[in-house]
């Protein structure tokens, strides 16, 4: 049962990942992306992460991905035209992302006490997650919330009409 | 493997993490668009946080899944204002491509 659901969604997950790279139209892009996500999210349920899993949903594929659809469609983005990319790309970045590729899997697949995951084993609620969230990483917690603010700030600064020539005025 | 148990071996998880990560820097490098570049590169971080949680399973704790909090939380900002620099962008060229935003090119 959960090896099905896991070859269902990983497949899901990979295909909305390459379609996502053949789309040549930004919005085509980013609902493969919303793809990818949810099905993201259905393998962190699987791995016991309960809380991970809404979260994707709310946050990923809800949040990120609406201010991304609504970007594509503000800058009303067209199709891209393809070119071949720059010379690096193709002499060292293609060989270097199989070559990555092959040595991760290589090491993953030689490395030996990886165990197996079952649904029922070791579900992380989230009264334990939050319990040590906010115990022993409040600090880093809080720190994470001024960045967020900080980043709101800068967003608004940054978007706002005329900042082009001087944002301070 | 004791796959038809119905267990998943943690290594599958990996594997797709890594095929995630691996797909996610060809978009980096093909993707002729802006706004698509920087969704491949959400797909990076999508694939580094299915191996987060997966070893997080693996050893039973609750930390890895903590790290993957704090990954979704600062993925949000950076989205916020990745998107806002690419609207600045497009007010002050009028264009998304990648081609001919280089103005910082030697």
């Amino acid at each position: 049962m959960e090896l099905i659901l896991f070859l269902i969604f990983a497949a899901i997950c990979v295909a909305g990942a390459v379609n996502l790279l053949l789309q040549t139209h930004p919005i085509n892009s980013a609902l493969s992306l919303i793809v990818v996500m949810t099905s993201l999210a259905v393998l962190y349920l699987l791995l016991g992460a309960e809380f991970l899993a809404a979260a994707q949903i709310i946050v990923y594929a809800g949040a990120i991905m609406v201010l991304f659809t609504f970007v594509v469609m503000l800058l009303n983005a067209g199709r891209e035209e393809r070119t071949l990319g720059s010379k690096a790309a193709r002499i060292v970045g293609f060989p270097a992302v199989a070559a990555l590729m092959a040595v991760l899997a290589t090491v993953i697949i030689r490395t030996q006490g990886l165990g197996v995951s079952s649904m029922g084993s070791g579900v992380t609620s989230t009264t334990e997650l939050s319990t040590e969230l906010f115990t022993k990483l409040l600090l880093p917690f809080e720190v994470t919330s001024v960045l967020v603010l900080i980043a709101v700030l800068g967003a608004v600064a940054l978007a706002r009409h005329g900042s082009g020539e001087g944002a301070g005025k | 493997m004791n796959a038809l148990h119905g267990a998943v071996p943690i290594a599958w998880y990996l594997i797709l993490s890594a095929l995630l990560f691996s797909l996610g820097v060809v978009g980096f490098l093909i993707k002729r668009n802006l706004i698509t570049v920087f969704m491949s590169i959400e797909l990076m971080l999508n694939g580094v946080n299915l191996s987060f949680v997966a070893f997080a399973h693996q050893w039973h704790q609750a930390k890895g899944q903590i790290f993957v909090f704090f990954v979704m939380m600062v993925a949000a900002a950076e989205a916020a204002v990745g998107l806002a620099i690419i609207i600045a962008v497009f007010r002050a060229r009028a264009t998304l491509a990648v081609d001919r935003i280089d103005l910082m090119k030697l």
